[in-house]
């Protein structure tokens, strides 16, 4: 599918033209900026702009935090409190890069919801979804590995248990395990080449996201309608779009500025609340906290992995739990071919909207399960939200997209647009019959 | 119906932290009013004087405070002891140093605390964030956002609610303690009421008049934990009244550039939503 049509870059001056036959890389910074994006899209399209920004802000702070941090066993506690009070605004760079993953996370869970409720992981989209799966893998391990660093009693015992996992595979797990420590336990070794990840993965994710926005720059953003933009010709295409500069840079970083008051409400008045005070013990091979458990973005999938207690076939309940815990999100990875629905945007799809919204709520019934001991009715609720989760994915939305009947779309964007911003309401821009809207407007900043 | 629920769903994320705290459970945990709590609460340096003093003549003979700087006892927004008695009390620590005779010497104001684990006991200098005191409900750590984690409020608890049984096991005696998880722990009860004498004002090279209409409140076991209590939440975060300061000014900030943005963004938009601008 060829991009929306637009103006494109036109070198003028001398010196414009001789770079651009050299290397056009005006020409793409100026296409990317000024990309045609649908002109209905609601506030739930700012998260990729957040997510953004907290990749830099990790990179950024992570990149100062490594000056003063210490990977060995006997000095990685003491180097996180010697940033925590003798670097000049340590405690704000640790602060900010652990509550920033926070922050990220918050962001690409919102993100995901948005794609699952407006349909946007489906048919042009497939390729930009499984890169976001991708790009939220490599942010599950850089965070996992992150959190070790700081060598305290959840950090070690997080690893133990995590690194543990491998060994459920059969054959090759314990050698697997042994491979990955380094040793026969969880030890400088690891510190140290998960420090080294640390500091690789985030540029992997980098080029993840060049690679997600590259695609989703090729099919053109999803919007609320999930009615595709029209193509027919440049003017065409104006009805349904603005270009992204100015119009969604104001917008995004309107919000961005927002979430960064809260953001700084964390990061200074309460940085501590949403981890965990066993953090601040160093870690201790020989004293196991009375209840290991993630930080809070891995809860859900936590819960996911102690829920299967019981052994199937000949899959006991160790490797069942692993194996439905990373099958969540394979099955999530494959959701384009599993909804069936021919409608894209949720908002049409009144069936799907419940199932939807039970989704969401299962996911933070999940997230509490994860943070509970697995005893008394915790193993049977994760129980039953494993199965919603895997349910959801693989019998509800196949059939719904099959039974469902949908509710009528617009026929265009424009027409959504005029429905929420009616064309005689300001009178001072009449467009014309053609429903053209103010060409002038749009136009203008282009050039 | 989207929008509205973002709202819903971005509370429940602030809400429902990793915390997941405390399953076999702390015990019995007080709320104490520290002057410290909220976005506004400083330090009294007073408060840490006195808890500094609890700690050196009480808890120093089994506790370190391994990661805690003599000069950080300096710091303005913190016990603001003056020069002169920080190199005083350094001075009463002896260090480790290769490059001593003996491999040790007196400590200086740029040294850190000496650790201390001659009877096996944890380290103090984080212990007041280490510790939760509050949890619920339901593990749900909302009570969090308004009582505090409740470090400190431990720390007290702990100090206070010995209930005097005894028990050995295994050759070491145990003492009954409603605040520790479990019910048992090893220290035995350390504050009774008057173990310090509270000075009225702090010796070597203070400000008299700092200490001007300063009287020390009577030294009860309770005032005691308090005040420790309050010195290692300090010692925990020596730049914590630093950081909210900071947030203040950059909460101005960001709140005065959304604004702008705001207005920036509706007036940018105005003729495309056909909206008088």
């Amino acid at each position: 599918m060829a991009g929306i049509p637009h103006e494109h870059y036109e070198p003028k001056t001398g010196i414009e033209k001789w770079l651009h036959r050299r290397l056009p890389i005006v020409a793409i910074a100026y296409d990317t900026l000024m990309i045609p994006t649908p002109k209905n899209l609601n506030w739930m399209w700012i998260w990729g702009i957040i997510l953004t920004v907290c990749l830099v802000l990790q990179i950024v702070t992570g990149i100062v935090l490594v000056m003063h941090y210490t990977p060995h066993v006997d000095h990685a506690f003491a180097s996180v409190e010697h940033i925590m009070r003798d670097v000049n605004g340590g405690w704000l760079l640790r602060y900010a890069h652990q509550n920033g993953a926070m922050l990220f996370f918050a962001a690409v869970y919102l993100h995901i919801f948005r794609g699952l409720y407006y349909g946007s992981y489906k048919e042009p989209r497939e390729v930009t979804w499984i890169i976001g799966i991708l790009i939220y893998l490599a942010m599950m391990a850089t965070a996992f590995m992150g959190y070790v660093l700081p060598w305290g009693q959840m950090s070690f015992w997080g690893a133990t248990v995590i690194t543990n996992l491998f060994s459920a595979l059969p054959f090759i797990g314990e050698p697997l395990v042994e491979w990955l420590w380094g040793g026969f336990a969880v030890d400088n070794a690891l510190l140290n080449r998960f420090f080294s990840l640390h500091y690789l993965l985030p540029f992997v994710i980098l080029g993840l996201v060049v690679v997600h926005i590259w695609a989703f720059h090729t099919t053109g953003n999803n919007n609320p309608t999930g009615v595709e933009v029209r193509r027919d010709s440049i003017e065409i295409a104006k009805k349904d779009t603005v270009p992204f500069w100015p119009y969604y840079v104001i917008k995004d970083l309107f919000a961005l500025a927002v979430i960064l008051a809260l953001f700084v409400i964390i990061v200074f008045f309460m940085p501590n609340f949403l981890g965990h005070p066993d953090n601040y013990i160093e870690a201790n091979a020989l004293a196991t906290p009375a209840h290991i458990v993630p930080e809070w973005y891995f809860l859900p999938f936590y819960a996911i992995l102690r829920a299967i207690t019981f052994d199937i076939l000949f899959i006991d309940s160790k490797l069942g739990g692993v194996l439905a815990m990373f099958g969540a999100i394979v099955v999530m990875a494959l959701v384009p071919w599993l909804d069936t629905s021919r409608v894209r945007s949720g908002r049409y799809r009144p069936q799907f909207k419940w199932w939807f919204w039970i989704f969401v709520a299962n996911f933070f019934v999940l997230m509490w399960c994860g943070s509970q001991p697995a005893e008394g009715l915790v193993p049977t609720i994760s129980l039953l939200g494993t199965i919603y989760w895997f349910g959801y994915f693989l019998v509800i939305l196949p059939l719904l997209g099959l039974t469902e009947k949908p509710l009528p779309r617009p026929a265009t964007i424009e027409d959504d647009f005029d429905e929420h911003y009616p064309v005689d309401g300001g009178g001072a821009t009449a467009s014309s019959s053609g429903g053209r809207m103010p060409p002038s407007t749009v136009a203008t900043p282009a050039e | 119906m989207f929008r509205k629920s973002i709202m819903a769903l971005a509370v429940s994320l602030a809400l429902a932290p990793a915390g997941a705290l405390a399953a076999g459970g702390t015990g019995y945990v007080d709320d104490i009013d520290f002057s410290f709590e909220g976005p506004f609460g400083t330090f009294d340096k007073y408060q840490l004087q006195r808890g500094f003093q609890v700690y050196q003549e009480i808890c120093s003979g089994c506790h370190g405070l391994k990661y805690l700087a003599f000069r950080d006892l300096g710091r303005m927004d913190g016990p603001a002891f003056p020069p002169a008695q920080i190199k005083a009390i350094a001075a009463e620590y002896t260090v480790l140093d290769d490059e001593a005779e003996d491999g040790e010497r007196a400590g200086l104001p740029s040294d850190l605390f000496p650790g201390n684990d001659s009877a096996g006991a944890p380290d103090l200098t984080l212990m007041a964030k280490a510790r939760a005191g509050f949890h619920g409900p339901s593990g749900l750590l909302i009570n969090q956002l308004f009582k505090g984690i409740g470090g400190p409020e431990y720390i007290y608890s702990l100090l206070t609610h010995y209930n005097g049984e005894e028990q050995e096991v295994g050759g070491s005696v145990l003492y009954g303690n409603d605040t520790m998880a479990g019910g048992w722990i090893s220290m035995s009860q350390p504050l009774y009421g008057d173990d310090v004498e509270f000075l009225t004002y702090t010796a070597t090279g203070t400000e008299a008049e700092d200490y001007d209409g300063y009287t020390p409140p009577e030294a009860t076991q309770e005032q005691l934990a308090e005040d420790v209590a309050a010195f290692l939440m300090w010692a925990a975060e020596p730049a914590m009244v630093e950081r909210k300061e900071a947030g203040f000014r950059n909460l101005v900030f960001v709140i005065i550039l959304a604004t702008l943005l705001y207005f920036t963004n509706k007036k940018l938009w105005a003729p495309i939503k056909r909206k008088p601008a």
